[in-house]
């Protein structure tokens, strides 16, 4: 489908936004050389994975910033290995059963183009990813791979094919913290790409521009102020990448010569009027693509862009003239100056002293899989042994449907834009908070608390009591407070806050804090059921009203 | 007055309508539809009002209701903490008599309102505070572990599939309101609390102008006074709530200084708006009297204060609602989580101990004194304690039988296993209390989410269930919330109404939940066995 018909086909009502407040940040990109305590490398871990584990900051108060950072830019734990056949095949009649592989097995190297198998195997990437998601390493691989996807923007349920999906972001993993214009190189010719923006229908004959369009204003020029780029240079970039298709029974693009504009293509003077030459034989789209990616890149905007992106994505989503100046100019330049390295520009920008402004503390808007996934990981919930793929990928599954009910649907972003919270004006990361999100985002952390979620007998549950128990002194109900808000609030609670809470909860109303910190010790002395109980019933309560309370929606 | 005229004089139409039921979208179900209308439906109808006065810390009982005609044993247990004999409120001719601080509550008692329960207890009393407030608040017995609350399983049992679908037409005020403290055990369900509450007046305040708490001017503040706002925007219950204050513009005089009376002013308030919230629970704190309880005058001190407070709170209710014309809709019961020991120790204080009287109060209920003046031995001993006259949950049977108006077999059957046979009937109300009972008949539509027939039953029973299709689990879970079974555990590959047969044979009589698991939603049902 085309993208215009789309973005009026289901444009949203415009929610009110909230009133402005006051943000005179002058902080640029010098490295940051503050404090770095607790608060600092929760902020740092919640921007850049899901969740900021207890076990995970304290790893890193032994490092500096810059090692920090570097660490998590490097990753060295193995890719994860690729989905499972976890459903059972169709066997509607006519349909092609994957009798190939066997449940338990992989089925991403498997051809099979019916309908109903792939459909099931789009739903098991979606679990697979969840799954993956919970997992995470700890580096910013995942959080990344969430914006590459995001920032690629196929719908998984549009292009129809799990193999496809799964090939895409499979590049989209291998390339992540690579160099950005290979990946775009990649993604061009990639079977899902071409399928949803509808490169494989590109012909010289009759050029279709959606590609090319998508190219520039989506995937790397953007409509900034200083991208000036001509509705001529869409349909010159679209004949520069006609003649690419898919091959359906290997599941691989192919260059077909015969398909391929020759013409010389002629673009405005925001490109130096430059002309791509046109070629002919096997060898033409690869050289005529390189020639147009190497002209798209020589811009000053395509670096900005990205940056913006990065910045709405991980930073904060408002920026004013002075962070334009002091923030996105620079790490545009640092970007550009490395040949377009991922790396260099995420190490610049988490480094520095504007990302841990206090001011870009505590002000961002979790999204669905910050809060699902986040909660999960930060409550160190216990899954099954990796083994028992068909109870996880039935835990994975309600979690993912637990993001879709939130807004969000891995993969399957309401249109090409993306996850409207990273492009929208003016709400941006409000648009995830409405009257029916949060509603469901309590419900979600109630259930965990409370019931958890039971498949194969096997329950996945927060344990409230373990949880507090990697705490220092849980034993004093103030400490325990304190420290179990260093983690999941980024925007502390008052001193007065904090004692009504601690006093109706865990007290029980009782005047004194040693009612709990006896029935701590009893529960250590003697962890019965009775006294576990105890504790627990209050330790639910306390967990149930924190993750209510607005600060919570909060990283 | 019947519940149709009740809903018709109290709520305005339009208030009736949120925009949301509990997140679900009001297109995925309507409030409107029969099938919500039939699952909302409270199963007896009522609009009785119970408010549970907590006191936590553990009330010294015996400085509270003296006992007169044992004075002497009485003083000689407590030399240092005692009230004088001739500055004992007494309760008529019964021989007992309230501190001299409480005049409300005297007043009240004289006038017809007011019944003290004399020695309320259980069986093997606990003396950790934890664990006796959690036992007063699920209901169980001491060495049994109960993870819903009495009142929960109460509400559970007449909105079967809360929070699903409400508020709606129906049922479109909270089925519980906690003021001054964040949800208790006390309406905790098999899987939900049952309550909306409201921390301590200034969030009622705040709810109702529509304020938050000040924010700084940073972009951090911006967002959290966002979230706050979508918060309480959609607050399920805020629209009633609000309607339902701003219906009172006129309510009688509390004590100002009386954080107790702030709560009770609230409840009343919310009363008469029109709300049918059936149970509101308040709580007051600072009973923990192990030291300094009195000055050296002993009508005077800390739990001379504290008592005042309770009686000048409960009386300021009452005659707020007898000016409001609810007087006749509502009870109070005060409660605490034990009493204190019979002799009192050397700091002036008195450590934890066990039964303890309680006050039940409203035009409804007998005045008096029910149980005698406990036996307090000449010489105290340190390990001396009151004995329990009467179970506490004997008096909240009692209640959720004539006040509430369930069948007997039904509250019975809410107790944990080994609980309801020993329970009396007590005479807390006055003569001539009905119920209007009308149990609406039902509705076909109900079967569509999770059901059973028969229920009550014997021995088995069947239950019906519909399904979205995709992973779908039913677990059958007994009083004390641990689940004794997964009764079905499977994938369907459509949507559909399915049955599956429960077996009960051999399992002790009482409740048991039915809970459906179904992607991301989760339903519990209850079912009755009888004999």
């Amino acid at each position: 489908m085309d993208r215009r018909d789309f973005l009026t086909a289901k444009r949203r009502k415009k929610p009110v936004a909230s009133s402005q407040a006051s943000r005179i940040i002058t902080s640029g990109i010098n490295p940051y050389s503050g404090p770095w305590t607790e608060n600092e490398i929760v902020h740092l871990l919640k921007r850049t994975m899901f969740g900021a584990k207890k076990a995970d900051v304290d790893y890193f108060k032994t490092k500096t910033v810059s090692q920090t950072v570097n660490e998590l830019l490097n990753p060295t734990a193995p890719q994860p290995s690729p989905p499972l056949k976890e459903y059972v095949t169709a066997t509607t009649v006519g349909a092609v059963p994957d009798t190939n592989i066997l449940q338990g097995t992989t089925w991403v190297n498997d051809i099979n183009n019916d309908g109903t198998v792939q459909s099931q195997r789009i739903a098991s990437y979606k679990k697979w990813w969840t799954g993956v998601l919970i997992n995470q390493d700890r580096s910013i691989r995942e959080k990344l791979q969430m914006f590459w996807v995001n920032h690629f923007g196929n719908e998984a349920g549009d292009v129809g094919n799990g193999n496809w999906t799964y090939k895409q972001h499979d590049l989209i993993r291998q390339n992540g913290l690579g160099n950005f214009k290979q990946m775009v190189d990649a993604i061009t010719k990639d079977i899902s790409m071409l399928r949803y923006l509808n490169g494989y229908l590109n012909v010289a004959s009759a050029p279709d521009e959606n590609y090319g369009r998508e190219l520039m204003e989506l995937l790397t020029l953007g409509k900034g102020p200083g991208s000036q780029y001509t509705e001529n240079d869409v349909k010159e970039a679209a004949k520069v990448l006609t003649g690419w298709q898919i091959n359906g029974t290997t599941y691989t693009s192919v260059f077909t010569s015969g398909r391929h504009s020759t013409v010389n293509k002629t673009f405005s003077s925001f490109f130096n009027n430059t002309v791509i030459v046109g070629r002919t034989g096997a060898t033409a789209g690869q050289l005529e693509l390189t020639d147009l990616l190497n002209m798209i890149f020589a811009t000053q905007e395509v670096a900005k862009f990205i940056v913006r992106k990065f910045y709405r994505f991980f930073v904060y989503y408002t920026i004013d003239a002075t962070t334009e100046t002091n923030v996105i100019g620079p790490l545009a330049d640092i970007f550009r100056t490395n040949n377009y390295d991922i790396r260099s520009v995420l190490s610049a920008m988490f480094k520095s002293e504007h990302f841990f402004d206090v001011l870009n503390q505590n002000c961002y808007i979790k999204n669905p899989a910050d809060h699902i996934i986040g909660s999960i990981r930060e409550m160190n919930a216990v899954f099954p042994a990796q083994t028992d793929w068909d109870t996880n990928y039935g835990m994975w599954n309600f979690f993912y449907a637990y993001m879709v009910n939130t807004g969000q649907n891995l993969n399957d972003p309401p249109n090409v834009s993306g996850m409207p919270a990273y492009y929208q004006e003016p709400l941006f990361h409000e648009i995830w908070i409405n009257s029916d999100s949060l509603p469901k985002r309590n419900q979600f952390t109630d259930l965990m608390v409370n019931t958890g979620y039971t498949r194969n007998n096997q329950k996945v549950q927060f344990n409230l009591v373990a949880y507090v128990q990697q705490f220092s002194n849980p034993g004093n109900p103030n400490d325990l407070i304190d420290d179990a808000l260093k983690f999941i609030f980024r925007n502390q609670l008052s001193y007065e806050s904090k004692k009504t809470i601690k006093t109706q909860i865990l007290l029980s109303n009782q005047q004194w804090d040693y009612y709990w910190t006896n029935a701590w010790m009893a529960y250590l002395s003697s962890p019965t059921t009775a006294n576990f109980n105890i504790i627990n019933n209050r330790l639910k309560s306390l967990f149930q009203y924190f993750f209510n309370l607005a600060e919570y929606q909060l990283s | 007055m019947k519940r149709k005229e009740f809903l018709q004089k109290s709520i305005p139409a339009a208030t009736l309508l949120p925009a949301l039921i509990n997140g679900y979208s009001v297109r995925a179900m309507g409030a409107e539809s029969p099938l919500v209308q039939a699952l909302m439906r409270g199963t007896t109808d009522t609009d009785h009002v119970l408010v549970l006065i907590q006191l936590s810390g553990g009330n010294d009982g015996l400085n509270m209701v003296i006992p007169i005609s044992t004075y002497s044993n009485y003083y000689n247990a407590r030399t240092n903490i005692a009230i004088p004999q001739n500055r004992i409120l007494p309760l008529g001719s019964s021989g007992t008599g309230l501190h001299p601080s409480m005049t409300g509550l005297h007043t009240l008692h004289n006038n017809g309102m007011m019944k003290a329960i004399q020695a309320v207890g259980y069986p093997q009393p606990n003396f950790s505070h934890f664990r006796a407030t959690d036992i007063w608040m699920t209901a169980s017995n001491s060495n049994q572990e109960v993870f819903s609350g009495w009142a929960g399983r109460y509400l559970n049992y007449e909105y079967p599939n809360f929070p699903i679908g409400y508020p709606n037409t129906n049922a479109p005020d909270p089925l519980a309101i906690q003021i001054g403290s964040t949800t208790t055990l006390t309406t905790q369900g098999p899987a939900v609390n049952m309550a909306m509450s409201i921390t301590n007046p200034t969030s009622f305040y705040n709810l109702l102008n529509g304020t938050t708490d000040p924010v700084p001017d940073t972009p951090a503040g911006k967002e959290l006074k966002f979230v706050r706002l979508v918060s309480q925007q959609t607050q399920k219950y805020s629209t009633v709530i609000r309607a339902a204050a701003n219906a009172v513009t006129q309510q009688g005089t509390y004590p100002t200084n009386n954080s107790l009376a702030d709560q009770l002013k609230i409840v009343a308030r919310l009363v008469k708006g029109g709300l049918k919230t059936r149970v509101y629970m308040v709580s007051f704190g600072g009973f923990d009297t192990h030291s300094v309880q009195t000055n050296a005058d002993t009508t005077t001190g800390a739990h001379a204060l504290l008592l005042q407070r309770v009686s000048d709170a409960c009386k300021a209710f009452q005659d707020d609602l007898q000016f409001l014309g609810v007087q006749d809709r509502v009870i109070g019961m005060t409660y605490s989580e034990f009493g204190r020991r019979i002799k009192s120790n050397s700091s002036v204080g008195t450590d934890h101990g066990a039964a303890a009287p309680l006050f039940l109060f409203g035009s409804k209920i007998a005045a008096g004194v029910l149980g005698n003046n406990p036996d307090i031995p000449a010489n105290a001993s340190v390990n001396d304690n009151v004995p329990m006259q009467y179970d506490f949950r004997s008096i909240y049977s009692t209640i959720l039988e004539k006040w509430f108006c369930l069948d007997k077999t039904v509250v019975d059957g809410l107790y944990p296993p080994g609980i309801n046979s020993q329970l009396q009937s007590l005479p807390l109300f006055k003569s001539g209390l009905t119920c209007n009972v009308t149990t609406p008949p039902p509705d076909p539509a109900f079967d569509a989410i999770i059901t059973n027939y028969p229920n009550p039953f014997t021995n088995s029973t069947t239950i019906k269930f519909h399904t979205e299709g995709g992973h779908t689990l039913i677990q059958i879970i007994d009083t004390l919330g641990r689940v004794i079974k997964t009764l079905l555990e499977r994938d369907y590959t459509t949507a559909g109404t399915f049955t599956v047969p429960f077996d009960a044979e051999g399992l002790p009589t009482g409740v048991y939940y039915a809970r459906l698991q179904n992607g991301v939603t989760q339903k519990v049902r209850p079912m009755l066995k009888v004999r």
